[in-house]
């Protein structure tokens, strides 16, 4: 059964319970491109991978640095910050685990390419933690071969 | 949620995160800090007892925050952070970057 609720900010969500396997379910929210909404969509997000579930409050943390960084990461460099254009966020919910995968329409990037942002000279740099955080914070990450679409895993309890 | 600032009778000035520090907002703790440098305040506490998360936004505005305060012959501590910020801090190893007091009290005796 699928059913999509409009909110105000004209986030988008749909779910659908007749995933694979039984019991799984999938929740997609189309997020404009802009950082006005980032906030926004991390809390509609939690609130449907957390529903009927009592999460630690390492998961939630854990939940909201993920797409904060994500979300960041694709609204920013991916969208260009273009509000026309749309991030989309979507999870795959099972009662042990939380798969997200946050997907833009840019030409992606080498994850591998990145720095090490701990690194002495990076130290002091405002910029470049994001995908460290992302790598230390999920259980696993992958990416799709173009580099616009990254998949992270964390537990749900 | 947000930020509040106040300053004490030592002339530090506290800056309370209420809720989250990210991308979004991280712009308002800047103009805040800046503010306060402009009026010739040069010790700041940020004060994280009430903060939930923080993204590398975040972190990336306190490092630059720290860097200005510095060149401006001040000092910015952070205080508060609960067990998972702390975590951030030193997987970042930004921990080594900051003086890092455990409450916000403790920060403000060794100011």
């Amino acid at each position: 059964m699928d059913e999509t609720v409009a909110s105000p900010l004209r986030l988008c969500v749909h779910r659908s319970v007749d995933c694979d396997p039984p019991g799984t379910v999938s929740v997609a929210i189309k997020v404009p491109a802009d950082l006005r909404f980032v906030e926004d969509a991390i809390e509609l997000m939690a609130l449907h991978c957390f529903a009927g579930a009592a999460p630690c409050k390492r998961t939630s943390f854990r939940l909201r640095v993920l797409l904060a960084e994500s979300l960041t990461n694709s609204i920013l460099f991916g969208a260009q910050g273009n509000p026309q254009r749309t991030v989309r966020l979507a999870a795959e919910v099972t009662e042990q685990t939380i798969r997200l995968q946050v997907t833009d329409d840019g030409p992606g990037f080498d994850p591998r390419e990145v720095p090490d942002p701990t690194s002495p000279g990076a130290l002091g740099r405002p910029i470049g933690r994001g995908l460290f955080l992302i790598r230390n914070l999920a259980d696993r990450v992958e990416f799709n071969e173009q580099g616009n679409s990254i998949w992270m895993t964390l537990p749900r309890s | 949620m947000g930020f509040s600032k106040r300053t004490n009778a030592a002339g530090v000035a506290i800056l309370e995160i209420d809720g989250q520090l990210i991308v979004g907002n991280r712009q308002e703790l800047k103009t805040l800090v800046q503010d306060g440098l402009d009026r010739g305040e040069r010790k700041f506490l940020i004060d994280c007892s009430r903060t939930g998360y923080i993204d590398s936004s975040g972190l990336g505005a306190l490092v630059t925050l720290s860097k200005k305060v510095r060149e401006a012959n001040g000092d910015l501590r952070i205080a508060g952070l609960n067990e998972d910020l702390r975590a951030l801090f030193e997987l970042t190893k930004l921990d080594t970057l900051f003086h890092i007091a455990p409450s916000a009290d403790e920060a403000l005796a060794g100011f």
